[in-house]
């Protein structure tokens, strides 16, 4: 789980010539009156990790969750990995089995032990055999640094743990695109390096991501592009040294200076 | 600086809590004579309460006659069922003893405190002296096979065979009271007592469960026709009183099912019961689905579960527990309403008691009568709700 480990060690292609994981074309969605997402574009390449960043309220946890269909959009169109989300109901579960999603609030299944949390959906989403889902979820808790908790109860581990049985719980459904809400504004400091920390790892296999993140440092370490989001759209974007060092826009300025 | 962190340790000083001192003495000081306005009602109330067990207890233990009871035991206890076959009934009596004694052995806990409450009920019976004695052979067998059972139980742990016994005993148990044509027949119309008070009990709580949380997922169905059918059905049954539709179910059921089915009293009462419980019960659990954060349903989504086994494998178990003390109330609401089957000429123990409360030769004797109908209702609601407090600390509801 070093921090030094080289970034993209799996591919070494240019992030435009790679192939396309997520195409968000023209997305608009309303929260009754309110316009909670303003023509958003935004494309994802394979292995590229995304850091969306903005002030609360901005639509950025939003526009996370309608990459698999946990909120609707009502226009534009958001393809991920080959397939347009539409009201089909096979679509939405194909996407949402190649897509794994890590939550601020960790939603672990209170009434199942961790490996049970982690071997559920295998088993009876992708109906993988049992042996070999559990054989997987023991090596997942052993990446994720906490094999000893693997018959404990959720209740029994700490905020950073149970985080980071999330995150090798969505890993078991071995997923295309990993996608992270706010994945340690719920911890206390000192549980912050640990799931940070395994998020670098995990950027550090090739693993496609977006992040929406208050961490500046794991931003600017880790993304390989940045965008912010402010009043529902997208007001800049670029590579972490251009967006934090050379802001264009003055939102991007302001949001910077009352963060830094 | 050399300091290392048993050093550090050695430093803060451990404080134990203070240990509180428990003497009677002390105890009746602190919380019974701490003023004189304490120690006044203390011996006030002293005084009052034994009084009152006298008066209780010297009715109870000599005033009392008890062989009205004694005398109808069979009657209260098993109705009309024909004295030559009440084998089959013991029978019954005799494999439940059976899978009780194995289950405390496997899963200990709850079911051991159960298993030691099935033994001393039939302890009890052996221990009467006007039980009869093929009564007491059958108890005495069954409460040896208990025993056997729970040793048993212990050495083998076969859950699965156990579990599907438990499944089969209620249509066993049905089988051989019934007969159904091997056995010679025995009409539900002579099934009474406590024998049927159980059985109606039973058989309400055990089909209005799945029946109630099927109707409280429809509720919340997006399909209109199925959410509006189940609010209308729940919302009609909880506004009409039990009786009614008990009466309903001794009218209508036949006129419905038309010429050719007949279905006798008791199995009326059973659907009736089972109709009203399952509104109850279906609001809730209607509860407890209400009660599952919006988390749960996300991560269940995300990870790409369909809505049926995202219900079953993480609402449904969640919602249930936390309802168990709801549920078991509703259980425990429904054992009690069954004695309002008397209404519609179906004989259960409060029945049997009402009409043996007129036999000439024991006139007068109402009150042991239902002083003994009472302490049997008493001590199997007890038992329940017992059960239901193990039962919610060891799923760990409380706690999370």
């Amino acid at each position: 789980m070093s921090t030094l480990m080289p970034k993209k060690s799996a591919d070494n292609t240019p992030l435009e010539q790679r192939e396309t994981m997520i195409e968000c074309k023209d997305v608009n969605k309303w929260f009754g009156e309110l316009h909670v997402l303003k023509n958003v574009d935004l494309t994802v390449k394979k292995g590229e990790v995304l850091v969306i960043l903005g002030p609360s309220g901005s639509g950025k946890s939003t526009f996370i969750r309608t990459l698999n269909a946990l909120e609707e959009i009502q226009q534009g169109s958001i393809t991920i990995d080959g397939t347009t989300l539409t009201d089909d109901a096979g679509n939405i579960e194909t996407i949402r089995k190649e897509t794994g999603m890590v939550f601020q609030q960790f939603n672990l299944f209170p009434h199942m032990t961790i490996l049970k949390n982690i071997m559920l959906a295998p088993i009876w989403v992708r109906k993988w055999p049992k042996d070999k889902v559990e054989k997987t979820a023991l090596e997942l808790l052993k990446r994720v640094g906490i094999p000893e908790q693997a018959n404990k109860y959720p209740g029994q581990l700490s905020g950073g743990q149970q985080q980071r049985v999330a995150i090798a719980r969505a890993l078991a459904m071995q997923p295309k695109i990993m996608l992270f809400d706010e994945p340690t504004s719920a911890l206390d400091p000192e549980m912050i390096k640990e799931v940070l920390d395994v998020m670098k790892e995990l950027a550090g296999t090739g693993m496609t991501m977006v992040v929406v993140t208050h961490e500046m440092n794991f931003a600017r370490e880790v993304a390989d592009r940045i965008v912010l989001f402010d009043y529902g759209e997208i007001i800049e974007s670029g590579t972490p040294g251009e967006l934090f060092d050379n802001p264009k826009h003055d939102r991007t300025k302001l949001f910077l200076s009352q963060i830094l | 600086m050399g300091v290392n962190q048993a050093d550090i340790m050695k430093e803060t000083t451990v404080l134990q809590a203070p240990k509180k001192n428990r003497t009677v003495q002390k105890w009746l000081k602190d919380n019974m004579f701490s003023s004189w306005l304490n120690t006044f009602f203390t011996i006030a109330l002293t005084i009052l309460l034994f009084f009152l067990f006298k008066v209780i207890l010297s009715w109870v233990l000599f005033s009392a006659d008890w062989t009205v009871v004694s005398v109808h035991l069979k009657l209260l206890l098993a109705g009309q069922y024909p004295n030559a076959e009440l084998w089959r009934v013991f029978l019954c009596i005799f494999l439940l003893s059976l899978l009780t004694g194995f289950s405390s052995g496997i899963w200990n806990g709850t079911m051991t405190q159960l298993g030691l409450f099935f033994a001393g009920l039939l302890a009890l019976c052996l221990a009467l002296p006007f039980v009869s004695v093929e009564a007491k052979i059958w108890n005495a067998a069954s409460l040896l096979v208990l025993v056997c059972g729970y040793f048993g139980g212990k050495k083998l742990p076969l859950k699965k065979t156990v579990l599907f016994s438990w499944l089969m005993l209620f249509p066993v148990t049905i089988f051989l009271l019934s007969g159904f044509g091997i056995l010679p027949k025995v009409g539900t119309n002579l099934w009474g007592g406590f024998l049927l008070t159980l059985l109606l009990a039973v058989v309400a709580i055990v089909a209005s469960f799945p029946l109630g949380v099927l109707l409280a997922l429809g509720r919340r169905s997006r399909l209109p026709a199925i959410k509006y059918f189940c609010v209308c059905y729940i919302e009609f049954i909880r506004g009409i009183p039990l009786i009614t539709i008990l009466y309903v179910a001794q009218l209508m059921v036949p006129l419905f099912l038309g010429q050719g089915i007949e279905l006798n009293n008791a199995v009326r009462a059973m659907i009736g019961m089972t109709l009203f419980s399952a509104a109850y019960l279906a609001e809730n659990v209607r509860g407890g689905l209400q009660s599952i954060p919006s988390g749960q349903y996300e991560a269940s989504h995300a990870l790409g579960f369909s809505t049926p086994l995202m219900t079953f494998f993480i609402i449904l178990p969640q919602a249930l527990r936390a309802v168990i003390p709801a549920m078991v109330g509703q259980f425990i609401a429904i054992f009690k309403d069954t004695t309002l089957v008397t209404i519609v000429g179906i004989i259960d123990i409060l029945g049997m008691a009402q009409n043996v409360a007129k036999n000439p030769t024991f006139l007068g004797k109402e009150m042991e009568l239902f002083l003994f109908v009472a302490a049997v209702f008493f001590v199997f609601c007890s038992m329940l709700s017992y059960v239901s407090r193990r039962l919610e600390r060891s799923l760990g509801v409380g706690e999370r």
